[in-house]
C-alpha cells in the first residue's frame, strides 16, 4: 500500500491576512513496510503533510494516492482511509474523553461499525500492543493513569482500527526517559512485528536514528533532504543550518574528528560511536577490553557535550600506556601526540573538574 | 472551516480606522446604533450605508470581510423577514394565500427590520475588526472606571475578558486538533440526524473541557507567580491617548448622526 504524495502544497486560510503556506510542492513516496522519520524544526510542516495523509487536511494543490487511489478527489470513503492510515496526534492523551479506558479504545472500532466481539478482540490486542495489562487498566478512567500511560492508551485508540500504516506526530514529546524508552520500543516493535509502515515525525535526532530506515527532513514547508539516515547524517551542515542537529552518537565523532582523532565518517549511532572509540583506545592499549568499555559506558551523555569528555576517559588508561605500548601501530605517533600532549588539556579544562566529581559521587 | 470565523476577529491594519483611540471607537460605535435605531424608514438606511462603506474603505476591509460577519445571522434574519412580512397586518394588501397575507406595511416593516440587524451587526464589526482584543478591553476598563465609585469591578471585569477573548482562538485551535485526532479514529461530526450529531459532540467536548480547565488552572498559576493582585497601582503599556483623527471621526460620526435624526424630523 504505497503512499503517493505529488506536489503537494497546503495554505492555510488562502486569501486573509493571515494566509500562511505551510507546506510547498512536496512529493515523497512512502513504500509498504518502510519506517520513515520526518524531521524538521518546529513550523517546518510536519503535522501539517502527514495531515494530508489520511484526509484530514485538503491540499490547495497536488495530490496525494494511496494504493493507487487519490484520497483528495471527491467522493472518497475518508472512514476507508482512515481505517488504512491511522493518525497518532502530538499529545495524543488530549483526545481522551470516555469513562474507561476500554471503551475510549473501543471508539475507533466502533466508528468502522465492527461487531461486539469483534470490538472487544481489537480492544485486547491494541491494550496489549502498546505494553499495558487489559485487566489492570480496562476499567479505570483514562483520567487516572499517569501521563505516559494515558498517551499508551491514545496509541492504542488508532492502533485498535488496525491500520496498514501508523503515523505518529512526535509521540515522544513531553515524556521522561523511560516513557520515552518505552514508547519508542513499542513502535519498534509494531514496525518490526506486525509488518506496519510507519512514519514517525520528530525533531529529536537520537530517536529517529536508532530506529528509521529512511528519513526525510523538511524545512520552511519545504523537503528538503530524503534518504537512509547514514547518509543524511552525514549532511551535518546542512542539518544544522535548518535548526536540526545529528544524533549523539554522529555528533561524537564529529567532533572527535575534528579534534583530529581518526574516526570514520558516516557514523551515528552510539554503539558506533563506541566501537570506534574504542578501536582507537584500542591501538593504543591492547589491553583496552577491560579497560575502555567501561568508559564508553559512561560517556554517552558527557561525550556531546565536549571534545575531551571521551579522550580523557580513553586516555587515562593510555596515559600509562604509550611509555610501553606506543610503537606497534601505524599512525600511533599521531595518537599519542593529540592525546597526552597540549591539545586535551585546552578543551578538557572546564569539564576535567566535573569527571573525576562524578566518579567520586558514584 | 472553524478558523473561518470572523464575528469578533481582529484583522491587523495600519489604516485611520485601526488607530483610532479604542475609546473613540467603543463610544462612535454606541453612537452608530443609536443612528440605526433611528432610522425611520428604509429610504434614510443609505446614512449608514454610506458610513459603513466609508469606515470599510479607510480600514481597508474589503466586501466580503463585512459580508462574512452577517453569515452567522441568516437564520435570524430570514426569520425576521418571513415574521415580519406575513403578521404585521396592514391595510395594503398586495398578495393573498389563505390566510397569509402580504401588505405594503408588511414588506417596509420587513425590510426595515432585516436592514437594522444587518447594519447593527456590519457596524459593530467594523469595530471588532479594527481593534484587537487588548486594546478593546483597554478601552472598555478606562470607559467603565467612573463606575468604580460604586464598586464595580472595571478592572476584574476587562481582565476577565481580555483572557476569555485572548483564549478564543486557542480553544478553537485545540477544538480543530481534537475534532481531527477524533476523526481520525473514524468519529463523524458532518452527517447523521440532530441527535447522532450531539453524540458525536461528546468525544469533542469532554477533552476540552479537560483541557480548558488545565489551562484555567496554569494561568492562574502563572498569574499569581508573576504577583497579579488585581488592578490597584496597575500602569499600562499602551497609553491611550485622543488625536486629531479621533476628533475627525468623531465629526463624521455626528455629521451621519445629524442628518439621520433630520431625516426622522422632516419625513
Amino acid at each position: 500500500m504505497p503512499i503517493q504524495v505529488e506536489h503537494l502544497t497546503h495554505t492555510y486560510l488562502p486569501g486573509s491576512p493571515f494566509s500562511a503556506t505551510a507546506i510547498h510542492d512536496i512529493t515523497l513516496t512512502i513504500e509498504d513496510g518502510e519506517f520513515v522519520g520526518i524531521l524538521g524544526h518546529t513550523g517546518s510542516g510536519k503535522t501539517t503533510l502527514v495531515q494530508h495523509l489520511n484526509g484530514l487536511l485538503k491540499p490547495t494543490e497536488g495530490r496525494v494516492v494511496i494504493d493507487g487511489k487519490d484520497i483528495t478527489r471527491k467522493g472518497v470513503s475518508l472512514l476507508d482511509v482512515r481505517r488504512q492510515v491511522g493518525l497518532v496526534f502530538q499529545y495524543p492523551e488530549y483526545q481522551l474523553f470516555e469513562e474507561t479506558v476500554a471503551k475510549d479504545v473501543a471508539f475507533g472500532p466502533k466508528n468502522m461499525g465492527l461487531s461486539k466481539p469483534e470490538i472487544d478482540e481489537r480492544v485486547r490486542w491494541a491494550i496489549g500492543q502498546v505494553g499495558l495489562e487489559y485487566e489492570a487498566v480496562a476499567e479505570c478512567s483514562p483520567f487516572e493513569l499517569s501521563g505516559g500511560q494515558m498517551r499508551r492508551v491514545a496509541i492504542a485508540g488508532v492502533l485498535a482500527m488496525r491500520p496498514k500504516t501508523l503515523i505518529l506526530d512526535e509521540p515522544t514529546a513531553g515524556l521522561d526517559p523511560r516513557g520515552r524508552r518505552s514508547i519508542l520500543g513499542m513502535i519498534s516493535r509494531l514496525h518490526a512485528e506486525n509488518h506496519m509502515t510507519v512514519l514517525m515525525v520528530s525533531h529529536n535526532m537520537d530517536d529517529i536514528a536508532s530506529l528509521a530506515t529512511r528519513l526525510v527532513v523538511m524545512s520552511k514547508g519545504e523537503l528538503i533532504m530524503t534518504g537512509v539516515p547514514r547518509e543524511v547524517f552525514r549532511q551535518r551542515e546542512i542539518l544544522r543550518a535548518v535548526g536540526l542537529g545529528v544524533p549523539q552518537g554522529a555528533e561524537l565523532c564529529h567532533r572527535l574528528r575534528e579534534a583530529g582523532y581518526p574516526v570514520p565518517e558516516g557514523l551515528y549511532t552510539l554503539s558506533e560511536a563506541r566501537d570506534a572509540i574504542l578501536r582507537l583506545a584500542g591501538r593504543a592499549v591492547p589491553d583496552a577490553e577491560t579497560a575502555a568499555p567501561r568508559a564508553s559506558e559512561t560517556d554517552p551523555g558527557v561525550a556531546s557535550s565536549g571534545t575531551g569528555a571521551a579522550s580523557a576517559k580513553a586516555g587515562e588508561p593510555a596515559a600509562a600506556g604509550p611509555s610501553a605500548d606506543a610503537p606497534p601501530a601505524g599512525d600511533a605517533p599521531r595518537a599519542p601526540e593529540t592525546d597526552p600532549a597540549g591539545q586535551p588539556p585546552a578543551p578538557d579544562a572546564p569539564l576535567s573538574p566535573a569527571a573525576p566529581g562524578k566518579e567520586a559521587n558514584a | 472551516m472553524l478558523k473561518d470565523i470572523t464575528l469578533g476577529q481582529y484583522m491587523p491594519g495600519n489604516s485611520v480606522v485601526h488607530r483610532l483611540d479604542p475609546r473613540t471607537k467603543i463610544i462612535l460605535t454606541t453612537v452608530y446604533i443609536a443612528m440605526i435605531f433611528l432610522v425611520s424608514s428604509p429610504v434614510w438606511y443609505v446614512v449608514p450605508l454610506l458610513y459603513v462603506t466609508l469606515a470599510a474603505r479607510v480600514a481597508g476591509l474589503s466586501f466580503r470581510q463585512m459580508l462574512k460577519s452577517v453569515k452567522p445571522l441568516r437564520v435570524l434574519l430570514i426569520l425576521t423577514f418571513v415574521l415580519n412580512l406575513f403578521f404585521s397586518g396592514g391595510t395594503t394588501v398586495w398578495v393573498r394565500w389563505g390566510i397569509l397575507a402580504v401588505t405594503r406595511e408588511g414588506v417596509l416593516l420587513a425590510v426595515h427590520f432585516s436592514m437594522r440587524l444587518i447594519f447593527l451587526v456590519l457596524g459593530t464589526s467594523i469595530l471588532t475588526l479594527t481593534t484587537s482584543p487588548v486594546a478593546l478591553s483597554d478601552g472598555i476598563e478606562i470607559l467603565l472606571r467612573p463606575l468604580r465609585v460604586v464598586h464595580f469591578p472595571a478592572h476584574e471585569l476587562a481582565m476577565m475578558m481580555t483572557i476569555a477573548l485572548r483564549f478564543i482562538p486557542t480553544l478553537i485551535e485545540e477544538t480543530d486538533k481534537i475534532m481531527k485526532a477524533q476523526q481520525a479514529r473514524g468519529a463523524d461530526f458532518e452527517s447523521g440526524n440532530l441527535i447522532a450529531r450531539a453524540k458525536a459532540m461528546v468525544p469533542l467536548l469532554v477533552p476540552l473541557f479537560v483541557s480548558a480547565f488545565r489551562r484555567a488552572g496554569e494561568l492562574a498559576m502563572a498569574m499569581e507567580a508573576r504577583c497579579y493582585h488585581g488592578g490597584e497601582g496597575r500602569t499600562r503599556l499602551r497609553i491611550l491617548r485622543f488625536t486629531r483623527e479621533d476628533a475627525q471621526a468623531s465629526a463624521v460620526s455626528l455629521l451621519a448622526l445629524a442628518v439621520v435624526i433630520a431625516g426622522r424630523a422632516l419625513l
